[in-house]
């Protein structure tokens, strides 16, 4: 506690200058009982004089200034944020003191974009950003996203500006925007939080905050900041506060016998599979799971919450592929269950769904998931509870170099035979599956509205020759990009959303887009109508800082994976479903009037062209946009799709 | 999913016991515009594609299954689509929409279109 504190000064004389209204309880509150006795006197007296006390709020070194060197010296880039009274002391802070660089502010226009776009950059750049939010209103606004980034396992720093102090906070709005624990709105879905309470407390608390998140498996953290702290002069901390340094902490790795048994039975496995979701934190990840892929001439199933494993490889295979396995490892899955098992939702058996295994009996499954180092109880993210024969908590990327070389050492002259006979089959295989893709992609080739699949491969030919990355597909139906676009490198394809909130695709797209420009790499987004709708202002945050991103719009017209449900429903109950004026049931169209997203994009500053309904069209307009995008503009191209 | 199969097998074991109920409608000729119309207004599209493509559902076109096939799995199938009962569709609506995806041209040869030969 400072003297300020200690004498019963700072705050309360800052607020006697500030709103009179306000400064009647606080001025009588600092002179003590006697004052509080004698009713509004001292008002009358501290107006009369015209003269406010001194403010120590505004005078010395604020304490927000010290914030932003801690915050500095973690090399964080950027700050999105939508601006409020509860952190405006560490704002004024971030653009004047601390110059607006590392971090820069962003201007968002919902808390909801600004994590969004935190989420997106994180999975390009490898590093995570701050997003200040507004407590209560704020971070209620942000809660979505930071369950995405949850559930995606990606860290962002979150800074709830909060004032906590029940006695000098201000009276009314401010009010209604603080809580007694701002922290509890997300705490079931951030990895660790805190509420420090002096400046060498927020020194502590937030490098550690970062620490946590950056640490496998890597998660949103939050910190309460109270606005009085951010506003308070550092005089007296002043040579007394020190920055805590930031030292990585290294992966979880797999137990020594655990990786052994491990290797044994994949050495063994006359047909092993390997499931992967989220293996690959990093470029180096890929060539570990080619190499441990190759060793064994087993084939590979991505689930594509990342970039985990080359496209194209001859030993890519569909999620069928575990029909005929005798032995699966699966890597950072996020549902293990649904991998091995499949759930038919369609009322049998008392409601519950047909529900059968996917997987010969006796089948070995071995699990390597840093998440199991990380599960709380009340939002199931964790999936259905699968039973497994091996289980490491553990991350896997860190996990598969030891693993490697266990196989290496476990592999028999005979268990080598068997897995060249493998190898030597699986090169046609994956021709024949290529094959079938393809010709499944021709379907519809010249329909109108326009078929995803030609959505996705006509922007392929416009992007293929340049340094792209495909920043967002977030339909999980929509898999083109995933299995025809040849993706070797990281930032190739990020995922989607993890939690499958809608409204992550644009806002992620941006902060995607963001990392990406700094690389001069071309950045492409798959953009739902539905997820657009959300918070449409992140449009206006690309163009006002310049972000150039294609945004190719898979616009169904609808939010069409409910369509779909309901539809499903009525016919369950021998229904005709009511669609009003629209295409599909009541409650699920985007149309009527058809929205026009191309004038929404150039409202705020985009290039934009649409709607595209003729496939001949489609070609020609992704070449216009590719351009635009290339001058360091973003551009939209509005297209009517299939619905899947 | 591994869901059609099962359909397809009872399709398949309902047209051999002959419990196939499009007699009466035999006769009439089949509309490829009016399949059309009742295939946009049942929500076939909605997961089938507007030419029977496929997306959530399985592709259905070109080349769909026989109609009397076809008539069975819809009136019994249980499996992630569901059933549609003559109460929603009529027997000379199911055989309309056949008639509709009969008409849908075979698609190209994948090799015969660039976008798809990177």
């Amino acid at each position: 506690m400072n003297k300020d504190q200690e004498s019963g000064l700072g705050r309360r004389q800052f607020l006697a200058s500030a709103a009179t209204a306000g400064a009647a309880s606080v001025v009588a509150a600092t002179t003590g009982s006697a004052a509080v006795a004698a009713g509004p006197e001292p008002v009358k007296a501290a107006a009369a004089e015209g003269d406010p006390a001194e403010a120590p709020r505004l005078g010395g070194i604020p304490g927000s200034d010290f914030m932003i060197d801690v915050i500095k010296s973690l090399d964080i880039k950027y700050a999105p944020s939508n601006c409020a009274s509860s952190f405006r002391g560490l704002h004024e802070s971030m653009i004047d003191y601390g110059r607006n660089v590392m971090p820069e502010y962003l201007n968002c226009m919902h808390e909801e974009s600004a994590v969004g776009m935190a989420h997106g950059y994180f999975k390009i750049a490898g590093k995570p950003l701050m997003s200040m939010v507004h407590g209560t209103v704020g971070l209620q606004h942000a809660s979505m996203a930071i369950y995405n980034a949850w559930c995606d396992r990606v860290p962002v720093i979150i800074v709830a500006g909060n004032d906590l102090d029940a006695a000098y906070r201000p009276p009314w709005v401010p009010t209604l925007h603080s809580a007694q624990d701002v922290n509890g709105i997300v705490r079931d879905y951030t990895k660790w939080d805190d509420t420090p309470v002096s400046l060498q407390h927020f020194a502590q608390s937030f490098v550690r905050a970062y620490k946590i998140a950056m640490t496998p498996p890597y998660a949103p953290v939050s910190i309460s900041l109270d606005a009085g702290l951010q506003q308070e002069p550092m005089n007296d901390h002043r040579g007394k506060i020190t920055i805590p340094r930031y030292v990585p902490t290294s992966p979880p790795a797999g137990d020594s016998g655990a990786i052994k048994e491990a290797a044994r039975l994949l050495a063994e496995a006359r047909n092993p599979v390997i499931l992967v979701d989220r293996v690959a934190r990093t470029q180096e990840g890929i060539p570990l799971l080619i190499q441990l892929a190759e060793l064994l001439q087993a084939k590979v199933v991505d689930y594509g919450s990342r970039m985990n494993f080359p496209s194209m490889h001859y030993l890519r295979a569909g999620p069928g592929a575990v029909a005929d396995a005798d032995v699966i490892v699966g890597m950072e899955l996020t549902d293990f269950w649904g991998a091995v098992n499949s759930f038919t939702d369609n009322g049998e058996h008392g409601g519950v769904g047909v529900q059968s295994s996917r997987i010969k009996p006796g089948t070995k499954l071995i699990s390597i998931s840093s998440v199991e180092l990380l599960t709380k109880s009340n939002y199931q993210d964790f999936q259905r509870f699968q039973p497994v024969d091996i289980q490491m908590a553990a991350d896997a990327q860190a996990t598969l170099l030891p693993l490697i070389e266990a196989v290496k050492s476990a592999l028999t002259a005979s268990s080598k035979t068997t897995i060249e006979a493998r190898g030597r089959a699986a090169r046609p295989a994956n021709e024949q599956y290529l094959a079938r893709l393809k010709q499944m992609a021709a379907l519809g080739w010249d329909a109108s509205p326009i078929s995803t699949a030609r959505l996705a491969m006509e922007t392929y030919a416009a992007v293929k020759d340049l340094d792209w990355s495909c920043v967002s597909a977030e339909s999980p139906f929509f898999q083109w990009p995933e299995t025809l676009w040849p993706m070797e490198k990281h930032y190739q394809w990020i995922g989607r959303s993890g939690g499958f909130g809608i409204g992550y695709g644009i806002a992620a797209s941006v902060g995607a887009a963001l990392a990406n420009k700094e690389h001069g790499r071309f950045s492409v987004s798959f953009q739902a109508d539905g997820d657009l709708m959300y918070a449409p202002g992140v449009l206006w945050t690309a163009a006002h800082h310049k972000i150039p991103l294609l945004s190719v719009m898979h616009n169904n017209r609808g939010y069409h994976q409910e369509l779909m449900h309901v539809q499903r429903i009525a016919a369950f109950r021998n229904r005709k479903v009511n669609n009003g004026p629209d295409m599909g049931p009541v409650g699920t169209s985007i149309m009527n009037p058809d929205i026009e997203y191309h004038k929404l994009a150039e409202s705020m500053g985009w290039w934009a062209k649409g709607p595209i309904k003729n496939p001949a069209q489609l070609a020609p307009a992704l070449k216009e946009a590719v351009a635009v995008v290339r001058s360091g503009q973003p551009a939209l191209l509005n297209v009517w799709t299939q619905p899947r | 999913m591994n869901t059609m199969p099962n359909a397809l097998r009872l399709s398949v074991t309902a047209a051999a016991l002959g419990l196939l109920a499009l007699a009466p409608d035999s006769a009439r000729a089949q509309s490829p515009e009016k399949g059309l119309a009742a295939y946009m207004s049942q929500g076939c599209w909605q997961c089938h594609g507007t030419v029977g493509q496929g997306g959530a559902g399985t592709k259905i076109a070109p080349g769909p299954m026989p109609l009397n096939a076809m008539a069975a799995f819809l009136r019994n199938t249980n499996g992630r689509m569901p059933p549609y009962k003559k109460a929603i569709l009529s027997d000379a609506e199911l055989a309309d929409i056949h008639a509709y995806l009969e008409s849908i041209p075979r698609a190209r040869d994948y090799k015969t279109i660039p976008a798809l030969n990177p």
